[in-house]
């Protein structure tokens, strides 16, 4: 195993394996980056979106209805879910879609699992006047169709995935092959931390909006940083955002909750961190499910934006070097979650912000009473509601 | 016998090479054997053979279809190499395995490269192997003294890179024929003569062309200025759709004994 450490590189993870016709590509985009990074008007632009048509920033509630119930460490949620198409997905595709515009290209295609991404991409490409394209597999197609319903108002094609799993992953095959084909003209805005070098970098840099938020709202409430930050973990862009800022304040705790799904032995999960082992997947090394051939598992979550085989190269280096710890709650734990968050607070999560609420049910009481917990609400459960309606009338989590 | 002596060979003749890919175990691996018999008996000069993979997202649908089969039917790398040692007993034209990288590093760098070579491979193609992530390969390959290539893959978006991607290869240069996944296409970009010119300009290595080739047309157009040309979805679509072994067979020979009478 290599151990030098290339740009692009977490540790051993990242890096960029992708077909030759995309390097250039790749190189574009990343030249493109780096300059917006340095280029006051583009962040000017970025946050005047996030302010004026997302709303943000998103509030930090101190949730004392469900800190009582929990009986320990005070809990504070994050309102991602308030965010203008209800998800943390919106901040990234802002800043993704306004590097499409510098760089000239006219056409967005985007992958996405339970829509939130391909709804947030939708949207932004209608208010930019866009063309758009998004994949999505026809099982989650299926388990979000409300979502897909979404999409097609906004005025975008979704194209159902039938190959492989029928899920995310191969939604970003299906997009990454689009990608291969259009190059020219088209902008690949990938919805979490993964991906080619410099995806998982960039990603991260439009979502830790969510962290520097949080930093300056626990001080104004709390007078001091948060002993604990929470969030759950599909491809991990909605925790490699909140953790981010934090990274290097050692004292600060950080987990990211994977999906057990059914349960880590059942072989129905997706906790790709917990029980995967290093490999190649969607031009990245990282942690994947994979069999001892390197083929990639199908992977199992009542929650489709966790139904992911990989996960972000970033939180495979925070795993590495133990700067940050990964749990997994199972499917029945969020849905405990979905129910509890929505009596004790009034607000119904997304499932897989549920599997992070799981969590913080497990952590809270274990904490003393001045302790502080945040956890990130990524989303909310509207798209959720018939789903969880169905499995419950079911009697269990399919 | 080497990538490399057959273009030679083929070059002193004033021939083209002929280069079939299939994908191995599809739709079972004792039938991907008796099909690649056939088409060396038809002329085939060097066999691509695909290792089936679940996410090969350089192909279209065809290719992905026949992973899909291969792996269904219990293919896996072992016995792909128990193919590979058998066909070498028997022909003498050089394989050469397409593997995506993600089985190759499970299996271990040094230990996959060793076991193409105790086999009989003569070359790998690695299509998510670009230049930026191949240096811990090759130099394995180059410490060892391995007789093997790794075939590099130019693209026509390859512009100022392909000096790069050439720099140190062997066997040959695998020229793509367009932007895009496998799958036979009708239509090229005019520019693909001077796209070939420009590899020529950074290599001595013979160039071959694949992506997309389907039918005897288009190879007769480009048999012009390339040294060989690589035919992979028109085949495995032939298999897919006979109705018996006997059927694939006799198709996929027939189309190569055509062809090999374009490319002399
Ligand atoms: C609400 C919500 N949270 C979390 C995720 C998981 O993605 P990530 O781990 O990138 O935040 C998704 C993905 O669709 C989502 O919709």
């Amino acid at each position: 195993m290599s151990t030098v450490v290339k740009a692009g590189r977490f540790g051993m993870f990242g890096g960029q394996y992708v077909p030759e016709t995309l390097m250039n590509a790749l190189t574009e985009l990343e030249r493109e980056y780096k300059k917006c990074l340095e280029d006051q008007e583009f962040w000017s632009e970025y946050h005047y979106y996030l302010r004026e048509y997302s709303g943000r920033p998103t509030p930090l509630y101190f949730a004392a209805n469900l800190t009582k119930a929990l009986g320990g460490g005070r809990i504070y949620l994050k309102r991602e879910d308030l965010n203008h198409t209800g998800a943390h997905k919106i901040n990234n595709v802002i800043g993704q879609v306004l590097l499409a515009k510098r760089m000239g290209k006219t056409r967005i295609i985007a992958e996405t699992g339970a829509g939130q991404h391909g709804v947030a991409t939708a949207t932004i490409c209608a208010m930019m006047n866009l063309t758009c394209e998004i994949y999505m597999g026809e099982e989650d197609v299926r388990r979000q169709e409300l979502n897909v319903f979404r999409m097609e108002l906004l005025g975008a094609k979704v194209n159902a995935v039938s190959s492989g799993t029928r899920t995310l992953k191969d939604a970003t095959n299906e997009a990454i092959r689009d990608w291969v084909t259009n190059v020219d003209d088209t902008f690949y805005v990938i919805g979490s931390v993964v991906g080619p070098h410099p995806y998982p970098s960039m990603v991260r840099d439009f979502q830790r909006i969510i962290g520097d938020e949080v930093k300056e709202q626990i001080l104004a409430l709390a007078g001091r940083l948060p002993d604990y930050l929470v969030a759950c973990v599909g491809g991990g862009s909605n925790a490699m955002g909140l953790f981010y800022p934090f990274v290097d304040d050692h004292d600060v705790k950080l987990w990211g909750v994977e999906a057990a799904g059914q349960g880590l032995d059942t072989g129905k999960h997706a906790a790709t961190i917990s029980r995967g082992s290093p490999g190649v997947i969607h031009g990245m090394m990282t942690y994947l499910l994979q069999d001892s051939e390197g083929q990639i598992l199908p992977v199992h979550s009542i929650s489709a934006g966790l139904d992911y085989p990989g996960v972000g190269p970033e939180h495979a280096y925070l795993h590495q070097t133990g700067r940050a710890g990964y749990a997994a709650i199972t499917d029945q734990e969020a849905l405990e979650a979905f129910k509890l968050l929505s009596k004790t607070e009034g607000i119904i999560p997304a499932l897989e912000s549920a599997h992070a609420v799981a969590y913080v049910q497990k952590l809270a009481p274990r904490t003393s009473r001045d302790e502080l917990i945040v956890v990130n609400l990524s989303g909310r459960g509207d798209k959720d509601v018939y789903s969880v309606l169905e499995t419950l009338k079911g009697g269990g989590p399919a | 016998m080497r990538v490399r002596s057959v273009f030679t060979n083929l070059i002193q003749h004033g021939r083209k090479a002929l280069i079939p890919y299939i994908t191995a175990g599809d739709p079972e691996l004792a039938v991907t054997e008796e099909i690649v018999m056939a088409m060396v008996q038809a002329g085939a000069d060097i066999v691509e053979l695909g290792v089936p993979y679940s996410d090969p997202l350089a192909d279209g649908v065809v290719i992905q279809r026949a992973a899909q089969r291969a792996l269904e039917a219990g293919t896996n790398l072992h016995k792909v190499f128990e193919l590979v040692e058998s066909l070498n007993s028997k022909i003498s034209v050089p394989i050469v395995l397409l593997v995506y990288f993600n089985p190759v590093y499970q299996y271990g760098l040094e230990k996959f490269i060793q076991k193409c070579v105790s086999a009989g491979a003569a070359g790998m193609i690695i299509p998510d192997l670009p230049l930026e992530e191949r240096a811990e390969i090759t130099s394995i390959i180059e410490a060892g003294g391995y007789p093997i290539d790794l075939i590099p893959l130019v693209a026509p978006t390859s512009r100022e890179r392909i000096g790069k991607v050439v720099e140190g290869a062997s066997g040959f240069v695998y020229a793509i024929s367009s932007k895009g996944v496998t799958g036979v296409r009708k239509q090229f970009s005019g520019e693909l003569e001077s796209f070939i010119g420009q590899i020529r300009s950074a290599t001595e290595l013979p160039v071959a062309l694949g992506f997309g080739i389907g039918d005897v047309e288009t190879v007769e157009k480009v048999k012009e200025f390339v040294d060989g040309v690589i035919l992979g979805s028109v085949l495995v679509q032939m298999i897919e759709e006979a109705a018996a072994k006997e059927e694939a067979i006799a198709k996929v020979s027939g189309f190569i004994a055509e062809l090999r009478k374009v490319l002399g």
